[in-house]
């Protein structure tokens, strides 16, 4: 579709607010970095990556849109469900099943005349770093941690001291129900995502125990269907946790078990929510965080106002929200730390009990809050310990695996490289000390 | 976790409803009940200005979902709203906004009815439509409004009881307030789980007693399986008992005899298993400092009890009759309905499942106690629903109540002497944050918005906003006070009058995001709203709320 000609007069009309408000300084500018006669030209240029078509990403397109970016693209190798209507605004009951980077980017570019939108219906982890080098800031809206560890560690890993252009900003924003958070990486300037890492600790499992043999909630008896019945059952070859007759399976299987234990509560609803680990999502507060998230990329690309993330003492990069009860806002200074593994000088002291054995000891990443590994490969100080890949490494090490860390001569201080196929291209540095 | 009572029907076999899996990640949240209000709201949006605030809070109550919406605009789209308004397009230009605006947010949710006005040019058409239309649940209306209409609205609003949201946006700051007709209490809180534990281990009834010394009455003999899945209700109750009687027969009530308590429970887990510990026992000793600990009534409920009505008995909504129910079964027993609900803890399946059913029972008791209650105070003629009692014992002491008519001696919501309270209040409030390099006051962000608003014109520059402020708070205050004032009130006036009155999108789709959040909780009459007005600073990225 070709966009009729634009005047200059009319553009200068279109955008009078946004142009009072960027191209002129207000009493908080730093007059070292601000000139408003460059500002539309600038902007005019950036090009700016957008992750995630969902409910962030479709207020996040928009938003940008209306931000005078002029150049966006945007990741997503989702396909759009029924469920997200009630707040990926740019989608209709007839897109269900059409790709939503697609969709959303085609829908931005017809309602704002002048924008440009290229969507990539894929994985983040298809690209590499001659993609991610072209664009000079990078908004996230993802509901996975996994997704966010991986950009953050790319950005970093690409950022050098000596080429500013290699630093990207990287804004991201995440929400749960009434509350959310948007923040700000500048890389290796400061606090990084895998720096903020605890701050989202994954939610303690339950026991195998609890699942096998004392089952006391509904949700018990769900896991149990899902990880115990399916597995000896195998009632279709893989689960599909978006195919309703296998949610059905499972809730059924559940329902059975709850009723020999005399345990009440288990519907249709929770056992999706529980296999499905869903987080609840609303329009309002994915507006409140993508907006907080897309101003900071308007005061980074014009310098109109200081923003989150800025480096200095006490300068905040972090914006918790909260709406349950009333509305309550933390603004702070998540400060970097030295033994990140991504962005850190140091290695990570990791508390083990020597009697452990190198299987236990590769298990307790995935839970461990700041590592939060699901498949770790080990080395120690140039050893092997232990490989997922490829097969005939993972053959040759899977002895280790019994070995006590004793018997495998680690010992206080020992450092471990650790690798996760989910991170490639990024060493997570542990320091042994026993406990 | 959510318990919920109820018969095990036989499962339903196709899955949910169309309908209901649209709106499955909200529904997670205000459950049937509030998706319920939601779509019976009525609401009534006034437009004015850059025009686009009020547009993004419409679009997030659309999407899941209000029965219906009319939004009231007297301007023609033109070129600067097709910059900043995202529910318009080039097509518009030149037409009525309200009917452009209507059109493309309706596309958002075919089961949402909308309206717009005014569709013929007449005087007073604001009036027309809310004498036309059914009755409004809400209405919003967004600066700069003209006197004549905000007039006409105040007027509905006092007639009809229905709630007013204030919403200005410019530049990088923004505020809004909500205007409540009355006492607004809400019983739906939504606490954190975490909070909602109340398992009475200092007055246990006779049926918990006698559970717990079933279970421990031969704790040491006990063999390790058994040992390791008592319930840690009945591990806590049996040392308590203990610790009774090594000291005159009470409770542990210091932080330090609580700690020496702590560690009697802890010291009595067997460590001489394969597991070299036991599970049931530490959670025992992680629940010690929270549920050893002595009723007090919470200050949310305690103004509820102590409330002074205005109004007679016949015209006070069933809450009061419940609360009044509720106070005298505190007066009787001096505690509160068991709530019931027993957090998850290591145990045997049908250890658990029998505790459960004890403290479930005890809940339907105090249910039905309160319930009778209720009804003798309602009298004949007046329906008490049970489930609203039930609703209400479960949540007693997460009760709470918005904009409390009368509180105190300050002086009343939104007058002069109002705004200086508040401004004093701040401003001494900013005197300790500076020296502890917390963050400031954003007071003058209120201030100088009120006070552009005041000024009514795209082009005041600083002083005159600062001047409109000045007369907005009289002349009461001292030049000392003003003087501390006038640095900050100027630094955001500055930055407020290159807006020219106009707005950010994104400050307008955040603060948009924030009301349809307070609607929503209004509306359905769950989690809490703001008491009552938010003040966005786009700057530093932070609110804060002030009841002015
Ligand atoms: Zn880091």
């Amino acid at each position: 579709m070709s966009s009729p000609e634009v005047l200059p007069d009319s553009e200068a009309k279109r955008w009078k607010y946004l142009n009072n408000v960027r191209t002129r300084p207000g009493a908080f500018v730093d007059p070292e970095e601000f000139d408003g006669s460059t500002v539309v030209e600038n902007m005019n240029k950036i090009k700016i990556l957008v992750i995630g078509a969902g409910g962030l990403g479709c207020e996040i397109l928009k938003n940008l849109a209306l931000s005078g970016f002029k150049d966006i693209s945007v990741i997503d190798m989702d396909t759009i469900d029924i469920s997200n209507l009630n707040r990926q605004f740019l989608f209709r009951h007839a897109d269900v099943g059409k790709f939503k980077a697609e969709v959303a980017a085609k829908f931005v570019e017809r309602r704002v005349k002048g924008v440009k939108i290229t969507p990539y219906n894929c994985k983040i982890q298809d690209f590499d770093e001659d993609f991610y080098q072209q664009f000079q800031i990078v908004v996230c809206g993802l509901d996975s941690i996994e997704a966010r560890r991986w950009i953050n560690a790319t950005l970093v890993n690409m950022a050098s001291c000596e080429n500013p252009d290699s630093m990207k900003p990287l804004i991201d924003g995440g929400t749960e129900g009434f509350k959310g958070q948007a923040r700000v990486i500048l890389p290796t300037m400061g606090s990084c995502i895998e720096c903020q890492l605890d701050m989202h600790a994954p939610r303690a499992a339950v026991p195998l125990c609890t699942l096998a043999s004392i089952p006391r909630q509904p949700e018990h008896c769900i896991e149990w269907a899902h990880v115990i019945a399916w597995d000896k059952e195998k009632p279709f070859p893989q689960l599909d946790k978006d195919d309703p007759e296998h949610i059905t399976w499972l809730y059924q299987k559940a329902l059975e078990r709850a009723k020999e234990f005399n345990i009440s509560g288990v519907t249709y609803s929770l056992t999706q929510g529980v296999v499905k680990n869903i987080i609840p999502a609303i329009a309002a507060t994915n507006s409140v965080i993508a907006a907080a998230c897309c101003n900071e990329a308007l005061k980074i690309a014009s310098s109109c106002a200081p923003f989150l993330g800025t480096p200095g003492e006490g300068e905040p990069n972090y914006m918790m929200y909260s709406g349950n009860d009333s509305i309550y806002t933390y603004t702070f200074k998540h400060e970097q730390k030295e033994d990140c593994p991504v962005c850190g000088m140091t290695a990570r002291v990791l508390k083990v009990n020597p009697k452990w054995t190198l299987e236990e000891l590769i298990e307790s990443f995935a839970t461990l809050p700041e590592a939060q590994l699901k498949k770790p490969s080990v080395r120690a100080e140039g050893k092997t310990l232990y490989m997922q890949l490829p097969p005939n490494l993972e053959e040759q090490t899977r002895p280790n695996l019994e070995k006590t860390l004793e018997q495998l001569g680690l010992t206080e201080g020992t450092e471990l490289a650790v690798t996760d196929p989910a991170f490639v291209g990024v060493v997570f540095n542990f320091s042994l000390k026993f406990a | 976790m959510t318990e919920i009572v109820m018969d095990q029907t036989p499962p339903i076999l196709q899955g949910p409803s169309d309908k209901e899996r649209k709106y499955d990640r909200q529904l997670r949240l205000w459950a049937a009940s509030g998706q319920a209000a939601l779509e019976s709201a009525n609401i009534l949006l006034v437009n004015s200005g850059a025009g686009t605030v009020g547009v993004e809070t419409l679009k997030n109550l659309i999407l899941p979902g209000i029965g219906r919406f009319v939004i009231h605009d007297n301007a023609l789209v033109d070129e600067a709203d097709l910059g900043v308004n995202f529910f318009l397009d080039d097509s518009c230009y030149g037409k009525p906004r309200a009917q452009c605006l209507a059109s493309l947010l309706g596309e958002l949710n075919p089961e949402v009815d909308g309206d717009w006005s005014p569709k013929t040019k007449q005087n007073d058409s604001l009036g027309s439509l809310l004498k036309q239309s059914p009755l409004f649940t809400a209405i919003m209306y967004t600066y700069p409004i003209n006197h004549v209409e905000l007039e006409t609205l105040e007027q509905y609003s006092k007639e009809h009881k229905t709630p007013l949201i204030a919403i200005h946006s410019t530049g990088f700051y923004s505020y809004f307030t909500i205007r409540l007709p009355g006492t607004f209490p809400i019983v739906d809180t939504h606490p954190d789980e975490t909070a909602t534990t109340d398992l009475r281990l200092l007055s246990p009834w006779p049926e918990l007693v006698e559970f717990a010394n079933t279970m421990t009455k031969d704790i040491d003999s006990l063999d390790n399986f058994e040992h390791g899945h008592l319930p840690y209700v009945a591990i806590l109750l049996h040392y308590l008992d203990k610790w009774k009687a090594t000291h005159n027969g009470t409770y542990p009530s210091t932080y330090k005899e609580k700690t020496e308590f702590r560690q009697l429970v802890r010291d009595a887990a067997r460590t001489d298993n394969p597991e070299g510990g036991e599970e049931n026992f530490d959670e025992a000793a992680a629940a010690v400092l929270k549920t050893v600990a002595p009723f007090s009534l919470p200050s949310g409920l305690k103004e509820v009890f102590e409330y002074e009505h205005k109004d007679p008995i016949q015209e006070r909504s069933t809450f009061w009759i419940i609360a009044d129910a509720v106070k005298a079964f505190y007066t009787k027993h001096g505690s509160l309905p068991l709530p019931g609900n027993v957090p998850d803890m290591k145990a045997q399946s049908k250890v658990y499942v029998q505790l459960q059913n004890i403290y479930k029972a005890k809940a339907r008791k105090d249910a039905a106690e309160v319930l009778q209650t209720a009804r003798a105070i309602a009298g004949t003629g007046r329906e008490v629903d049970p489930a609203e009692v039930d609703l209400f014992c479960k949540n007693a002491a997460f009760v709470k109540l918005i904009n409390v008519e009368g509180g105190g001696d300050t002086a009343p919501l939104g007058s002069k002497e109002r705004l200086q309270q508040v401004l004093r209040q701040e401003m001494a409030n900013d005197q300790v944050a500076e020296m502890t390099l917390q963050p400031m006051s954003l007071f003058p962000i209120y201030l100088a918005l009120r006070g552009l608003a005041h000024c009514g014109n795209a082009s005041s520059d600083k002083t005159q906003i600062v001047e409109a402020v000045t007369s907005l708070l009289s002349d009461n205050l001292s030049s000392e006070e003003y003087g501390d004032l006038n640095e900050k009130l100027g630094n955001v006036a500055e930055d407020l009058a290159r807006a020219e009155y106009g707005e950010l999108h994104n400050i307008s789709a955040l603060t948009g995001g924030m009301v349809a959040q307070e609607m929503i909780k209004i509306i359905t009459k769950q989690y809490i709203p703001i008491d009552n007005t938010c003040v966005f600073d786009g700057i530093r990225s932070r609110t804060q709320v002030f009841h002015v």
